[in-house]
């Protein structure tokens, strides 16, 4: 037991910069600091998820609106390139949440912020969807365009390697007990993981592979129709807005579990109970 | 209006199926996360009043 077995707590580094944390919150009690705490984060969510959701609603109507009656036809592809405007919206949040889960590893291993750690954990079921509806769409599209569902080419196949890495995170955290090491195992592997981000971004660049480039980027004009691409924008914010509300929603639950032991949660679960017996 | 019919709009060009396939099996994941997480929500909470409950009676303290 000795040596393997020192709790994290008992590490005087560790304890330190736990302690120096505690001390920045309290200096500044007005900033956003406050918010890196869990009992102050609650609250805040549970307001801010509904205005997410809801706007995540109002675009994807417009967006699904200007995707069916409003965006021409394709000169090339005929209807079928319509799946554009969910195939690309979900790629790039299935990316960006990977990097975002990445960013919250590295603040909870530098900081020791539970709520760090609990913020990786509220995004990777949603970047495992968008992920998944990324590929299934990009098979549903290859089939018409390319004739074959699937090419074991860069881009797919390194895009198929973040739904593992998904996957892998959700069943590495779920797999081990004690929520601490959980935690930082999680935001290890999407640390290391997150690697794989650049590599299916560039991959169309880097290898010959049957995947088109990308038709958005920052440094040049955007080699499709105005109303395509404003559509698309539309259905990516739309997706983001989602996310950010499910996560929202998703960190809730996980405070009230993670944080069952204090005072406040057992207010919180008698306000919920009484409200529930009506 | 962009389509002709109603029946154009579903055909899609020939290609409804692989739109239609697209579109719907990524809403209904969509709606499937949503339940799940409201369902998830409910169950811990149930699953927390009941350990609660139960530490309240373990050690006689009163809430």
């Amino acid at each position: 037991m000795r040596g393997k077995n020192r709790g994290m707590d008992a590490t005087p580094g560790r304890r330190q910069r736990w302690q120096q944390g505690i001390e920045a919150r309290q200096r500044a009690p007005r900033s956003l600091w406050r918010f890196a705490a869990p009992q102050q984060f609650y609250p805040l969510a549970g307001r801010l998820a509904p205005w997410f959701a809801a706007l995540a609603a109002v675009l994807t109507v417009v967006g699904l609106y200007l995707a069916f009656f409003v965006a021409p036809t394709d000169a090339q592809q005929g209807e079928v390139y319509r799946i554009i405007f969910l195939h690309v919206p979900a790629a790039w949040m299935s990316m960006f949440l990977y990097l975002v889960m990445a960013f919250w590893g590295i603040v909870g291993w530098v900081l020791n912020t539970r709520l760090s750690f609990m913020m990786a954990h509220a995004l990777a079921p949603t970047g495992a969807i968008w992920c998944f509806i990324a590929l299934w769409t990009g098979a549903l599209w290859g089939r018409p365009t390319w004739g074959t569902y699937w090419v074991w080419d860069a881009r797919l196949t390194s895009q198929l390697l973040l739904m593992f890495l998904y996957l892998g995170y959700l069943a590495l955290t779920r797999a081990i007990e004690d929520p601490r090491r959980a935690d930082r195992a999680g935001a290890l592997l999407a640390i290391v993981g997150s690697i794989n981000v650049p590599i299916i971004y560039f991959s169309v660049q880097w290898w010959n592979t049957l995947h088109q480039g990308a038709s958005v980027s920052l440094t040049r004009a955007p080699s499709m129709a105005t109303v395509m691409l404003v559509t698309m924008l539309i259905m990516a914010f739309a997706a983001w807005f989602y996310s950010i509300a499910v996560a929202l929603w998703r960190v809730r639950t996980i405070i009230l579990e993670r944080e069952r032991h204090t005072d406040w949660v057992a207010a919180e679960l008698d306000r919920l109970a009484a409200r529930e017996r009506g | 209006m962009h389509w002709e019919s109603w029946s154009a709009f579903w055909d899609m060009g020939g290609r409804g199926f692989f739109v239609w396939g697209s579109y719907g099996v990524s809403f209904a994941l969509i709606a499937l996360e949503l339940y799940f997480l409201y369902r998830t929500r409910k169950a811990v909470i149930r699953r927390l009043l009941r350990w609660r409950a139960a530490r309240l009676e373990d050690t006689g303290e009163d809430a």
